[in-house]
């Protein structure tokens, strides 16, 4: 590992009586799962580089309630969100970054009838709006000239119809961006979302990852990009099902601009 | 004697308006069996939607062979029931093209011409929707759920349109006077040839018969929308009016449960004090849905609304991996039984009897609902505002809340989160651990 990375909470700047630019909603994925925490740090490495005060909930966040919630269980997914709330509140959060498009989506829409009103941004979103304010310059580095295809998340695209941020971003990349079959609009679910994640598919001819997969490898990517630590699983457990985990590399996007900086 | 045919009009017009009437009645009935909800907000964007997308046909054209052979049937339909206004006014006061003796010639002209065009087009599109459905046989139009009733009534509208159609021509063709005038007969004067050689009264008996069959079949094919998926040239519109404004992803919140959540959460509420005056109403007998008067009105609104094109279902990622799951047959069985709960309360005095039956298991399975990954495709997917997704959400609700019936796992991720606030089982302790690792 690199320097330390600087990932200060909101108990510290409260103690300091200050307020960060941004709350960093890291979310269960980002803070537990060995895969999610690799975007974790790389897109602290980015808030770090591009000079952001941000600041994190560390013990205090709880998971958001959303695969509660999309299970059906709306009393688990409320008793979540009151409290997140309460803490949100308590610290007079404006704005909330995340990596995670579920929290996102949650957060950003479902918390304001519970008293919840933030300021939400994907991290592509906000790490476009960083490089619009020349906060962070994008170099394609190692990806100059590689495919990369991007693989939208239900719970961006569809959900909230953010398309365009994390494609600028890997545009920025100096990358070639190919599109699969269904893209945007018409993209195709990893098959974790709406709790599949946390439970096995229904009995079927295949599982939804691996024709999705397919698609991917149709159009010969080296790199599919993600920005969600659920379809990154899902496409790298798909990847392996196709034993193309050395053709073809699954990579958030965070990661793939911080790797490009050498961060 | 001579005003037989009158009085038999006004007669055939009052039957086939009164039972459309009834049956429309009843729909409205039906529908209103589903919850209320709150659809009064947002008009200027309501009526954009319903311009764009039920008027405009803005999501019929994201696939264009057939967004563009929907556009001709329906500007077709449209602009061709003009003329029905003609037959109805003809029909009423035993007149003859009543608007040749209103309007010059060469403006009439124009207007059957238009429709003449308009005839031959639509009859070239239903035939290559025929084509679609019965020839190439595109995989949509063949799933499970398309079998029986939902396979004849898809075909049954394309031969009823061909034959509309088809008399609409044989009308004019076989309309002496019409033809003699030479206006506007643009494609009824290449049929007419083939009655050249009878007699003139025979002529003129085809023609009579075609202009009785072709208003008979109007009236016919009216009644038959509420018996059929054609209802959606109706209710397309209310439907993409009363369609979800909010982003895809929100899902709606219960109020009943935010009510509990608060007091439970709120340590100086006494959770055994009487309910406030007016509230006995505020916690609904059930969380979730088990059956259509669980629903809202909308949702149901939805069902009656949908074509059956089956778009949503060719989006869905369970359906194309093979699982049991087709959103199509989500809102076909959600109109089954609704129709099902219509017929029962017709049949007690307008009163439901319980028949031991639901829309639960009996018509949607719980391996269907829970195949879903809330990914949106099928919203998305179809072209008048059908939102499958919030059914599914609320019987998986019903299932969850109601009967603790979710799958062992889930039970396991939704323990974690209540226990330490992640879908996994770690601490909620070490949630900052990564920054040292």
């Amino acid at each position: 590992m690199s320097e330390l990375l600087k990932v200060p909470t909101m108990a510290e700047f409260m103690a300091e009586g200050k307020q960060p630019e941004v709350l960093f909603w890291v979310g269960c994925a980002g803070s537990f799962d060995d895969r999610a925490k690799k975007i974790t740090k790389a897109f602290v490495k980015l808030l770090n580089k591009a000079k952001v005060e941000f600041a994190v909930l560390g013990t205090e966040e709880s998971c958001t309630g959303d695969p509660a919630k999309r299970a059906g269980n709306e009393f688990l997914f409320q008793m979540q969100a009151v409290t997140n709330i309460e803490v949100l509140n308590a610290y007079e959060v404006k704005k909330i970054v995340t990596a995670c498009p579920h929290c996102f989506n949650t957060i950003k829409n479902e918390y304001p009838e519970l008293g919840g009103n933030y300021e939400v941004m994907h991290h592509t979103q906000f790490l476009k709006s960083l490089l619009d304010d020349g906060r962070l310059t994008i170099e394609g580095g190692q990806f100059k000239g590689k495919r990369i295809t991007f693989h939208d998340p239900c719970y961006l695209g569809r959900a909230n119809n953010v398309y365009e941020a994390p494609r600028d971003l890997i545009r920025k990349l100096e990358a070639e961006l190919v599109e699969m079959k269904n893209c945007k609009r018409t993209g195709l679910c990893c098959g974790a979302g709406g709790a599949q994640m946390f439970k096995d598919a229904e009995k079927g001819d295949k599982e939804v990852n691996v024709e999705r997969t397919e698609q991917a490898l149709e159009i010969q990517p080296e790199i599919i990009a993600a920005g969600c630590p659920f379809c990154n699983t899902m496409m790298t457990d798909g990847v392996k099902t196709k034993e193309k985990e050395s053709d073809v590399a699954v990579m958030d996007i965070a990661e793939l601009i911080a790797n490009a900086q050498d961060l | 004697m001579e005003y037989l045919p009158n009085i038999l009009f006004i007669i055939l017009l009052g039957i086939g308006i009164g039972f459309f009437a009834k049956n429309v009645k009843k729909l409205i009935r039906n529908i209103k069996l589903g919850h209320d909800v709150d659809v009064s907000d947002n008009k200027s964007q309501r009526w954009k939607n319903m311009a764009m997308i039920a008027l405009g046909q803005s999501k019929m054209v994201r696939r264009p062979i057939a967004g563009f052979l929907h556009i001709i049937v329906y500007l077709g339909f449209i602009i061709i029931n003009i003329e029905v206004l003609e037959i109805i006014i003809d029909g009423i006061f035993g007149t003859h093209r009543i608007a040749l003796s209103i309007l010059p010639e060469a403006v009439y002209g124009f207007i059957i011409s238009t429709f003449e065009v308009l005839a031959i087009l639509v009859f070239v599109a239903v035939t290559i929707f025929w084509m679609r459905r019965n020839i190439i046989k595109l995989a949509r139009f063949w799933k499970s759920e398309m079998t029986g009733w939902p396979k004849n009534d898809g075909n049954f509208i394309l031969y009823f349109e061909m034959v509309l159609m088809m008399l609409f021509l044989v009308m004019n063709a076989t309309d002496v006077h019409f033809q003699t005038l030479n206006t506007g007969n643009v494609i009824s004067q290449y049929i007419a040839p083939w009655f050249g050689n009878l007699p003139e009264g025979t002529v003129h008996i085809i023609e009579r018969t075609a202009w009785w069959l072709h208003i008979t079949g109007i009236f016919i094919f009216l009644n038959y929308l509420y018996f059929s998926k054609h209802l959606h040239i109706l209710l397309a519109f209310p439907n993409t009016f009363y369609g979800k404004l909010t982003p895809k992803g929100q899902f709606n919140n219960l109020e009943a449960v935010t009510k509990e959540v608060k007091m439970m959460m709120d340590p100086n509420i006494d959770p055994f004090a009487a309910p406030a005056e007016g509230t006995e109403n505020a916690i609904p007998a059930k969380f979730g849905a088990s059956d259509v008067q669980d629903l809202n009105w909308v949702q149901l609104l939805n069902a009656y609304t949908c074509t059956e094109c089956g778009r949503c279902t060719s989006e869905c990622p369970a359906n194309q991996t093979g699982k049991k799951l087709s959103p199509r047959k989500i809102m076909m069985d959600t109109r089954d039984r609704l129709e099902e709960v219509g017929k029962n309360m017709d049949a007690n005095k307008g009163v439901f009897k319980e028949d031991g039956k639901q829309l639960l298991d009996n018509y949607i399975t719980r391996e269907e609902l829970w195949a879903c990954t809330s990914c949106n495709a099928c919203v998305e997917a179809c072209p008048v505002s059908i939102d499958p997704l919030s059914i599914i959400m609320d019987m998986r609700r019903y299932l969850v809340m109601e009967q603790s019936a979710a799958p062992v796992e889930l039970n396991n991720m939704m323990t974690n989160i209540e226990n330490n606030g992640a879908p996994w089982p770690y601490n909620q302790m070490d949630r900052l651990n990564w920054k040292n690792e």
